[in-house]
């Protein structure tokens, strides 16, 4: 029963910072924010049994990407956003009916398939650092090189962008 | 009061993802800021990570951690060079709204 | 026992003996650094200076907690407050000895042993660049934000090279939980060389172990690399609008990043709470021989003292020593002290050469230091970990 009840403050946290992402006017806030939901999903992704996906989570997505959106938004000096006048139909209804339209298809989905135990904490199937290795160097190996060679290619686009004009 | 199941159920974990993948669409149609934007980006990359990371559990193969993880490492890369991009913006605009890097419109 | 309370009590404990170990380690600093500039450094406050550590407690808990006007206060209270928690958590994952048996229950000496501890403490090491950034950011103050962006920048360019060092051991001892790294660093080559890291194997990790302990000093800002904190540079960088309390934090948050990365080093690359000769040479006598010649060396100058107070402070640290030696010989609770004693020295080893190195080194300028980690410690850590990974895959 406390898989459920830390499963649900997880996920209230989750939601809860990707609400506050949205609605915050200043950059740094959201950004936080968005730190906020990687760290509930890293938690998520250790009761599903992803180890190593919760700390690349922590070490890539939180710990790096988050870093270069916090440092951009420091040296811009991002200010806060003016608040302009918007059809409140798009808001206030076409929002919940999304989710509600997204969240029937995925309950709809779910039903199709065949019943299976939940998520429990320390249920650690897959997901291990070993498995997940052994998996990218045999099987997965021609996608782990294209996307060294996509990484290599984003630091050489990103490097040409941002450096001074020498005139 | 309905019995608290002993574990989580999966489609919870759907639902999950879909309030978030939906929290990032509104986040991307509705701020203006353009590292918002970016970052509601980000967050619909993760929402589809949830989903792939729960549906590796329910099959009981490591393959959704694969997806996962590469989905992470494109989103660094385009992460990168999307910065990047915004910088090259601000130093010929010196805006980040969105609605005023419109000058090829009509 | 309930595994919640046996929890609850260790938490307890660790967070209490981390907490002391953290003010005592200044004060350690304090009289190394003095000794080396050829004075004694704090006296006064209690004999040689061990209450030194409560009077800066006591004084900076009762400084006025003030906050600047100009500040975005929301983030200004966030920022120690996230630099301390992510620097006290990666002691969870940390082990101090094998395990501890009362009656018949036993429980290992750590809090918990993930499976991917190293891991865990590369994330969260990446994560606390945010307290140090947040700090330099919201006390709109232009030194202080160009002191948490260079000190932010310096840390996240200096992970690469660490994790790149670690993954050296990684690829010898195949394992990422801490218990099982150490565990496979037991045993003994010809009888007598230890099999830890820097020994072990097809390659031994000597180059690892320095660019891990050159990237730990540039992630925990300190000497050499403390040039975005530093009193003389930037008016004190990004801590400049931080006083008491919150100060206090991002010290207690450095020391603590310098102790977990000791931990790191010693556990990684020195063999944890392996002892350095094999016990049936008599490696279990150790720290009795040490404790009892410090012991009789206090009673011997307690007799002429040099200075009218230590005639009563000497002679109980003597009688203190002794005790402690005798302690090490009870044959219930040896096997548990022993491998403790043996990890706590070496950690205390790693921490002196931090303060060492403090004491003799001066700072580099901010681009030779980051030009340093891309152009030399870069390169270096890839060719180590090439090689290293060629000798595995040979064997």
């Amino acid at each position: 029963m406390e898989h459920v009840i830390l499963f649900l403050v997880f996920a209230g946290i989750a939601v809860v910072a990707a609400i506050n992402l949205v609605l915050q006017t200043h950059p740094i806030s959201s950004a936080l924010s968005l730190v906020g939901v990687m760290g509930a999903l890293a938690l998520i992704y250790l009761q599903l049994g992803g180890e190593f996906i919760a700390s690349a989570q922590l070490i890539v997505y939180a710990g790096a990407i988050m870093v270069l959106f916090i440092f951009v938004i420091m040296l811009l000096n991002a200010g806060t956003e003016r608040k302009i006048k918007r059809n409140l139909w798009v808001k206030y209804a076409g929002l919940p009916l999304m989710a509600l339209f997204i969240g029937v298809i995925a309950y709809v989905v779910e039903r199709m398939l065949p019943p299976s135990p939940g998520g429990l904490f320390g249920n650690m199937t897959h997901g291990n650092p070993q498995e997940i290795g052994r998996l990218l160097f045999q099987t997965y190996l021609l996608p782990f090189e294209v996307t060294s060679i996509l990484i290599l290619i984003a630091i050489l686009g990103a490097v040409v962008l941002a450096r001074k004009e020498i005139e | 009061m309905p019995a608290i199941p002993d574990s989580v159920p999966f489609a919870w974990y759907l639902i999950l993802s879909a309030i978030l993948f939906t929290l990032g669409i509104a986040g991307f149609l509705f701020r203006r800021n353009v590292i918002t934007v970016f970052m509601s980006i980000e967050l619909m990359l993760n929402a589809v990570n949830l989903s792939f990371i729960a549906f590796s559990y329910k099959f009981k193969q490591p393959d959704g951690h694969i997806f996962s993880f590469f989905v992470m490492v494109v989103a660094a890369a385009e992460a990168a060079v999307g910065l990047a991009i915004i910088l090259t913006i601000f130093k010929n605009r010196q805006t980040l709204e969105i609605d005023e890097v419109s000058s090829l419109k009509d | 026992m309930n595994f919640y309370l046996v929890s609850l009590i260790k938490s307890a404990l660790v967070a209490f003996v981390l907490l002391t170990a953290l003010a005592y380690i200044q004060w350690v600093e304090r009289k190394v650094l003095a000794h080396i500039q050829l004075r004694i450094g704090p006296r006064r406050v209690g004999p040689h200076g061990l209450l030194q550590p409560l009077a800066d407690v006591i004084k900076l808990l009762t400084k006025e907690d003030m906050i600047p006007s100009h500040v975005s206060k929301f983030f200004y209270l966030l920022a120690p407050f996230l630099a301390v928690m992510f620097a006290l958590i990666s002691i969870a994952v940390i082990p101090f000895g094998t395990e501890v048996k009362i009656g018949n229950f036993t429980t290992p000496m750590q809090l918990t042993d993930l499976n991917v501890g190293v891991l865990f403490i590369l994330g969260l090491s990446g994560i606390g660049v945010y307290g140090v950034a947040l700090a330099g950011w919201a006390s709109n103050n232009k030194y202080a934000l160009i002191g948490g962006l260079r000190s932010s920048a310096q840390m996240i360019s200096y992970e690469l090279p660490m994790a790149m060092a670690i993954a050296g051991p990684l690829l010898l001892l195949n394992s990422l939980s801490f218990r099982e790294l150490v565990d496979g660093q037991a045993g003994y080559y010809l009888g007598f060389i230890p099999k830890w890291s820097i020994f072990h194997g097809p390659f031994p990790q000597i180059v690892s172990f320095f660019i891990f302990l050159i990237a730990a000093f540039a992630e925990t800002n300190r000497v050499p690399f403390d040039l975005p904190e530093a009193e003389n540079e930037l008016v004190a960088g990004f801590h400049t609008e931080y006083g008491s309390m919150k100060f206090a934090a991002f010290f207690m948050a450095e020391y603590a990043n310098m102790v977990t990365v000791s931990c790191v080093a010693v556990l990684l690359f020195l063999g944890g709470w392996q002892p350095l000769w094999p016990a049936e040479y008599g490696s279990g006598y150790l720290p009795t021989l040490i404790l009892g010649v410090s012991g009789l060396i206090c009673l011997y100058h307690g007799m002429n003292p040099a200075r009218p107070l230590d005639r009563y402070t000497l002679p109980v640290f003597g009688v203190a020593f002794l005790g402690l030696a005798g302690v090490f010989l009870i044959p219930a609770i040896a096997p548990m002290l022993l491998p403790l004693f043996w990890f706590l020295s070496k950690v205390g080893a790693v921490l002196f050469i931090y303060i060492w190195i403090r004491g003799t080194l001066p700072r580099f300028r901010y681009d030779q230091l980051m030009s340093f980690a891309w152009t030399v410690m870069f390169p270096l850590a890839i060719v180590n970990l090439f090689i290293t990974a060629l000798m595995v895959a040979l064997n």
